[in-house]
């Protein structure tokens, strides 16, 4: 442990992309605490409640945090929203740096115990799904197709040249269970194994290993990873002014 | 009202905090107007209104703790953090309620969550600390058009509201209508002084009942005045367009102010900027010896001052709100008595 962690040993994670709200406690030695819930779209009214039982509960002091880590998306804007504005501003108000990490690599990192490749798949509403593609071992997860936007066969088409080329690929999230029929040629059984939405649990497993490599950043440079430009703007942008 | 509060505004295209301490002075009030994003698209686009906020909450924050001698790590002397959770959109609700629940909780203060609207009745009581009542309050905005009878903090009572469009959205389409661009208000403002105001009689909707208004007939009478007179001045158009609006509010203040007694009228809203309504509500106070409040521009377009006076006001009579306390972009305004 280095002095990244200026004697502080803890880390609070926040994830909120999809319709679960999440929140974990922990630091090198492991997660100490981790809670979700799922109530469609409550994201603002369940989080901050949250926070504040997992302190009180874990008898953490506001003075044993060392980051703030939130899952920056992809994912539903309206969590995001409320999980990237509540880091933010407890990261200015503890004077504390940001971890932000891909709510995609969440779901990867849970399924990293297995061979081959891993593919997180999160439905994207508007019949599209979230989607990248991981190399995994025991210890952690590495992207090798970015994070993109897309329609469910398009994405399976790609994942099926990946696995004729590459090997086999585990395909796991809530987008691939939605939308299972054109991923279950590649994927054999589309993971219902795995969890089907990122946790703050994973959360806070890599940016424990991200602050140690200098993964924390000012809370002013962390924005949500919407993928998707808003409508009037592509619109604007396709048809020129009105 | 002694609590100094950090007050935070996020209900539709303006990022603003504020530190408002006892007896309601303004210690710093901050506003990051977004104007210039949604110009082009001749209205404010909800997602994109969204995205500014998540951008711009934390230095907003930050510059108005500066601004009051503050730092964000230690604000020495923050009794509690309110923020506005309705009516407005809900994308941009969601993210200064966030950031004021995060800092409330980071800073163990109370949240106070603030209707909106209240807080736009606080905005005279940020520069004149003794308004007397009742006070006739007409609150005009892009979102909004309203007769309150306000007999004290917390003591409304509905008059009148419109029953189409808002006065400033009807501003916004006649303005886009004229090729003249966003927002509406400020470009008519300016065009309707190079123009004549009685050049063009368009319609005052409704004027003799009741206390509600109507501004969709006017403005289609304009696009219809405009279509047959294609060589009609622009400047004519806007001053007489913008002569009916104001004669309407003005002719329905007057006789609400007469209905419940009031002692003063106040201004409030966005459109409460428009020189030709302050110029008027000013003359009509006058003759009828009514005390006109006039809130400065900067206080009548959406700021987190009036949120933070209207949370230090709430903090005390109703107490502080839960962490799980909701957004809600229909929030009404509770009115009391009929
Ligand atoms: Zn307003």
């Amino acid at each position: 442990m280095d002095d990244r962690w200026g004697g502080a040993v803890l880390i609070l994670g926040l994830e909120t992309s999809t319709s679960q709200v999440s929140v974990a406690i922990g630091g090198p030695d492991g997660v100490t605490a981790s809670a979700r819930v799922r109530r469609d779209q409550r994201h603002a009214e369940l989080l901050a409640p949250l926070v504040e039982q997992m302190l009180r509960s874990t008898s953490t002091r506001l003075a044993d945090l060392a980051a703030v880590a939130v899952g920056d998306g992809p994912g539903l804007y309206t969590g995001l929203r409320v999980g990237v504005a509540t880091a933010k501003t407890l990261a200015l108000a503890l004077d504390l740096p940001v971890v932000p990490v891909c709510s995609l690599d969440l779901l990867a990192h849970a399924a990293r115990h297995g061979a081959g490749r891993v593919a997180a798949v999160m439905d994207a509403r508007r019949s599209e799904v979230f989607w990248a593609v991981y190399e995994t071992d025991r210890r952690g997860v590495r992207t090798v197709v970015e994070p993109a936007v897309g329609r469910p066969d398009a994405a399976a088409e790609r994942l099926g040249a990946i696995a004729a080329d590459a090997g086999p690929v585990r395909i796991v999230g809530d987008g691939a269970l939605r939308h299972a029929a054109p991923f279950l040629p590649v994927g054999g059984d589309v993971a219902a194994d795995w969890p089907a939405y990122p946790s703050a649990s994973a959360l806070v497993q890599i940016a424990v290993q991200r602050l140690d490599l200098g993964g924390g950043v000012a809370q002013d440079a962390v924005v949500p990873r919407y993928l998707r430009r808003p409508d009037a703007e592509a619109n604007w942008v396709e048809r020129g002014p009105a | 009202m002694s609590a100094v509060v950090l007050g935070i505004e996020t209900s539709c295209d303006e990022t603003a905090a504020a530190v408002v301490g006892s007896d309601l002075v303004v210690r710093s009030s901050v506003v990051s107007s977004q104007i210039d994003l949604h110009a082009r698209y001749g209205g404010v686009v909800p997602e994109i209104a969204s995205r500014a906020h998540i951008e711009r909450i934390t230095p907003v924050v930050v510059e108005a703790l500066a601004d009051a001698g503050m730092s964000p790590q230690r604000p020495d002397g923050i009794d509690a953090v309110a923020a506005t959770i309705g009516p407005g959109l809900v994308g941009s609700l969601l993210v200064g309620v966030s950031a004021a629940k995060a800092l409330a909780l980071a800073w163990d203060v109370p949240f106070v969550g603030v209707n909106h609207l209240e807080a736009h009745l606080f905005a005279p009581m940020l520069e004149e600390p003794d308004v007397a009542y009742p006070l006739l309050v007409l609150l005009v905005s892009g979102g909004h058009s309203m007769f309150l009878a306000m007999h004290g903090p917390g003591e409304y009572r509905l008059l009148g509201r419109t029953v189409d469009d808002a006065a400033g959205e009807a501003f916004d389409k006649v303005a886009r209508f004229l090729g003249l661009g966003y927002p509406g208000g400020p470009v008519i403002d300016r065009l309707a002084e190079e123009g004549d105001a009685q050049a063009i009689a368009f319609p005052r909707s409704m004027l003799h009942e009741g206390f509600d208004l109507s501004f969709s007939g006017l403005k289609t009478s304009v696009v219809n005045h405009v279509r047959r007179n294609p060589s009609v001045s622009s400047a004519d158009v806007a001053a007489s367009f913008r002569e009916a609006v104001v004669d309407v509010l003005v002719h329905k203040a007057r006789r609400a102010a007469a209905e419940i007694g009031a002692v003063g009228v106040s201004l409030a809203g966005g459109v409460a900027a428009n020189s030709r309504l302050r110029d008027r509500w000013v003359a009509f106070a006058e003759e009828d010896g009514l005390r006109a409040h006039l809130p400065s521009r900067a206080y009548c377009t959406d700021n987190a001052a009036m949120v933070a006076a209207a949370g230090a006001w709430r903090l005390g009579r109703t107490g502080s709100s839960p962490l799980d306390a909701a957004v809600d972009p229909n929030l009404p305004l509770v009115v009391v008595g009929g």
